[in-house]
């Protein structure tokens, strides 16, 4: 079931650690995301596992077999870069090829069926140089497919490409993920392809795992107010514990499922998306103005004075529907509630 | 923490077992393969490089039988009023020399990176003339010129050409190439946005010369200033020929070590030789590293406007230089067909029957091109696998970082220096291999090392700017790191390597400094011939082997542009976009 398991992963450089103990679990066949802003250590960590930066302290273990010492060549896996990593003087075909080792006749089958995988058979006689960067991305990805490693490693390998390239090879990728059932991991500083493409999100930040977790937990159940900031937008709003799951923020008490202890300064976190105006039915009911009001498109982005909160702004998503409807305008009155169970509250540091 | 984030797994499992501690990789073939080849250039460095240094050092303690004496060789060289003559006489004449050269390239180079001037490219070309030709050869043309033969001594009025005025001249003509080239890169990396900003804030030209222009190229400047004093003060060639009995350092060196044997005295000056050059390096190190952050990824290339009479006077400047550096050449290449300069002018082949003149005859002129074929052929095969060593392979850090700082030194050697410390090292009798000497390999082997550097850094270059993970592809495709070097990384990098070789092969024509304490009977090359003929008189002689060198280095040059043009229509292919 346990396809890599990393124990302990410490890098140290010269003069600072990329990665100070990390440990994790990865599963046959599932599509993992690490996920965290630059610097946060998690190509480094692709690389620990690649074998091409080996790691100061800890193990790696692939297939059962410890691998901790041991070089890139035995280790199984294909790789795909940003920048692609094409041999620029070797044809598409070549490049394809270049880590197989069959009779003539075999590599040429293995080839044709791996480009046709990618969607590209016509290109096999052309030079990277003359294919598009999508293009040369998905031979990048046949190339590290053509061996049939155990385990596809894929670092950035979307962020070279223009908004609608980056989509369509996006899908491709999650398919091709599908139909061959191989482990793969990809390294992403960007939280909306890790949400739509990964079983699991692993979320780094300053060399440590904040949380691991599905999309969905990662995005309603954030572990740390860091994962709550990084993956969405987010609320914080500075409080003090009280009694029973009571947050007071202002002069509101804002009912929670809290357990921390009473006195223990607080942040509340909710998503824009889960400020209520319809139906208000229920605790933490606020008054608030509009004080400004922007177009995203599918829907608004208000921001709300509620004096009760002090002087801390509540930013809330409307759908276009609901800005109708209510007739919402900018110094508008709008009574919002903010609902107990999509609030999270976390200790201050 | 509320309740459903204290129901999430813990994100940090600790660890159950101790994890294993700085695990190092195990071996392979390829680390294996890696970190020999790292080794053995590291240890052909430091015996080629380190060890002769140390030697020379050594002897310039020690006196001429051998014994001890401490500082007592400098002390002896300063209180010799003779020896401690040239340094003043080395000094300013390059001083003098560097002045000139500086402000004739400078604005050599201005017109080639500053104005809408036609025949950039030509130019660019024409400036590099006196690297084809060995530096004896303008001190050669000077003595036609101005000698007591010479056809416009009159021009002198009286004064000797045979002294500081001929050194001068002939190291502005052997040192320009070198300040142009090191200033047109100075002057290319120009940000047009000062430049607009400044004529938007109202600064006129003059201005904008003197408050962007300038302070620019002031790397560049000292570089170049360094770069000149540094090889007019360690030519050997140009004074030997047209210096009299004007002494310098780098003469005498050759003079106390060939003439009289004295090699204890002849380390000596060979340190002294050393110190400009060292100055020269550390300041060339510090500019590079500063002209480099003046550029940053954002500038916008600077575009010369036009303008009629500014492009003209350039033009105007630009052909005189031309003519002169050519004619420099004609005028060895004219005498060199000459019966009897300057009585008899007509033309004839006889002075290129060299054995008339020297026993050696051809001879002299093969051994040049056995050794120019061989520090070539080896030079780049080592210099490029070396540089891919160091700049791309997982070879162990400290042994690349050896090799790094290695490959570096030679830069700061002077060839006579170089030379003399191999005679030091090689010829000693406890030395395993002093096998060496008076072989044509002693002769490859100092050459290679003295160009070693230049060919460093242009195959570091461009190996820098092939994909970072062309290794890391290929390891995780299971293919040795050979084949990646034979399928990828050398036919993508066969522009530098022709360009490395061609200027092994040039600079082994040409040279003259280190080889000229290291030859034998049987392996004198065309230059040491050069000298030879020109020491007994026979100029017409040395002016037609000197041409022979030329003639050899531009047939090299025309055969490197043919051999890059075919290179470029077969990689076309692949390298359009």
């Amino acid at each position: 079931m346990t396809h890599l398991h990393l124990d302990s992963i410490v890098k140290r450089y010269d003069s600072f650690t990329a990665l100070k103990g990390v440990s994790l679990e990865v599963k046959r066949g599932e599509f993992l995301c690490f996920l965290g802003p630059s610097g946060c250590g998690k190509t480094t960590l692709l690389r620990v596992i690649a074998g091409l930066d080996p790691q100061s302290e800890g193990r790696v273990t692939l297939d059962g077999r410890d691998v901790s010492r041991q070089p890139p060549s035995a280790r199984n896996y294909g790789i795909v870069f940003q920048s692609y990593a094409l041999f620029p003087n070797l044809t598409v075909a070549k490049n394809v090829a270049y880590g197989l080792k069959l009779d003539r006749a075999a590599t040429k089958a293995r080839v044709d069926e791996l480009l046709a995988l990618v969607g590209l058979p016509e290109s096999g006689p052309k030079y990277p140089g003359q294919l598009s960067g999508g293009q040369q991305q998905r031979v990048a990805l046949a190339r590290a497919l053509a061996p049939s490693p155990g385990l596809l490693l894929l670092d950035e390998p979307l962020s070279a490409l223009d908004a609608r390239v980056r989509g369509h090879l996006r899908q491709q990728i999650k398919d091709l993920h599908r139909r061959l059932g191989i482990t793969t991991i990809m390294v992403t500083h960007d939280q909306e392809e890790a949400l739509t493409m990964a079983d699991r999100i692993v979320v780094m930040n300053h060399g440590v795992i904040d949380q691991v977790g599905t999309p969905d937990e990662i995005y309603r159940h954030p572990a740390t107010p860091f994962v709550a900031d990084f993956v969405g937008a987010m609320n914080f709003l500075p409080g003090i514990a009280g009694e029973d799951g009571v947050v007071h923020v202002g002069d509101a008490r804002l009912h929670s499922n809290s357990d921390l202890a009473p006195g223990a300064a607080v942040t509340v976190c909710l998503r824009p998306e889960d400020v209520v105006a319809r139906h208000q039915n229920g605790a933490n009911r606020i008054e608030a103005t509009i004080e400004a009001l922007e177009f995203i498109g599918p829907f608004h982005r208000a921001r709300l004075h509620a004096p009760e909160l002090g002087s801390h702004r509540l930013t809330a998503d409307f759908s276009a529907n609901l800005v109708r409807d209510l007739d919402l305008v900018i110094g508008g009155r709008l009574p919002v509630m903010l609902p107990r169970e999509r609030l999270r509250v976390f200790p201050v540091a | 923490m509320s309740a459903t984030a204290a129901a999430m797994p813990k994100p940090q499992s600790k660890p159950k077992t101790k994890p294993a501690r700085s695990p190092r990789p195990v071996e392979t073939a390829d680390s294996r393969l890696l970190n020999g080849g790292t080794l053995i250039l590291a240890l052909f460095l430091t015996v080629f490089v380190l060890l002769p240094l140390g030697a020379i050092f050594l002897r310039s303690l020690y006196d001429r039988n051998d014994t001890f004496v401490g500082l007592a060789n400098f002390a002896t060289f300063l209180g010799t009023p003779a020896l401690s003559a040239s340094i003043g006489n080395s000094l300013s004449v390059a001083l003098v020399s560097t002045v000139i050269t500086v402000i004739l390239a400078f604005l050599f180079a201005f017109s080639i990176t500053r104005t809408g001037m036609a025949g950039k490219g030509w130019f660019k070309a024409v400036a590099q003339i006196p690297i084809l030709a060995p530096s004896l050869l303008p001190a050669i043309s000077l003595v036609y010129l101005f000698g007591n033969k010479g056809m416009l001594r009159d021009v002198m009025m009286g004064h000797s050409v045979y002294g500081p005025i001929g050194i001068v001249l002939g190291e502005v003509f052997y040192c320009f190439p070198h300040a142009v080239m090191i200033l047109v890169v100075a002057l290319s990396t120009a940000d047009a946005r000062l430049y607009e900003a400044a004529e938007s804030l109202g600064a006129g030209p003059w201005r904008r010369f003197w408050t962007i222009t300038l302070p620019g190229a002031r790397y560049g400047l000292i570089s170049a200033i360094f770069v000149v004093f540094t090889l007019v003060v360690t030519d050997f060639g140009i004074p030997k020929v047209i210096g009299g009995n004007y002494n310098v350092l780098a003469t005498d060196v050759y003079k106390q070590v060939i003439g009289q044997q004295n090699f204890g005295m002849g380390a000596v000056i060979g340190m002294v030789l050393l110190l400009p050059a060292l100055l020269a390096f550390v300041a060339d190190w510090l500019g590079q590293r500063r002209q480099m952050a003046l550029l940053s990824a954002r500038s916008v290339p600077y575009v010369p406007p036009k303008s009629v009479w500014g492009d003209r006077l350039a033009l105007g400047y630009c052909l005189l230089i031309a003519a002169l550096l050519v004619g420099m050449l004609g005028v060895s290449a004219y005498a060199s067909l000459v019966k009897f300069w300057p009585y008899n002018l007509s033309l004839t082949l006889a002075n290129y029957d060299f054995e008339q003149f020297d026993p050696a005859g051809w001879g002299s002129y093969a051994n040049s091109l056995r050794l120019a074929a061989w520090t070539a052929v080896a030079g780049t095969a080592v210099i490029f696998t070396g540089a891919y060593l160091v700049e791309r392979s997982a070879a162990l850090p400290a042994l690349k970082l050896t090799v790094r700082l290695l490959a570096i030194v030679p830069l700061a050697v002077p060839g006579m220096v170089l030379g003399l410390a191999y005679i030091f090292f090689f010829n000693a009798p406890w030395n395993p291999l002093n096998g060496l000497y008076n072989t044509l390999a002693i002769l490859v082997l100092s050459t290679l090392v003295h160009f070693y550097t230049v060919g460093h850094l242009t195959a570091a270059t461009a190996l820098k700017q092939l994909d970072p993970e062309f290794e890391s592809v290929s390891a995780s495709l299971k293919v040795p790191v050979w084949k990646t070097f034979g399928r990828v990384t050398v036919p993508l990098c066969l522009p530098a390597i022709l360009d490395i070789g061609i200027y092994l092969f040039v600079n082994a024509m040409t040279t003259v400094s280190a080889v000229v304490f290291l030859y034998s009977p049987d392996t004198k090359p065309a230059a040491v011939a050069v000298l030879h003929m020109d020491d007994a008189g026979e100029t017409a002689g040395a002016a037609a082997m000197a041409m022979m060198i030329v003639y050899t280095s531009i047939a090299v040059r025309v055969l490197h542009a043919g051999l890059g043009a075919w290179l470029g229509r077969r990689s076309q292919r692949w390298r359009a976009r």
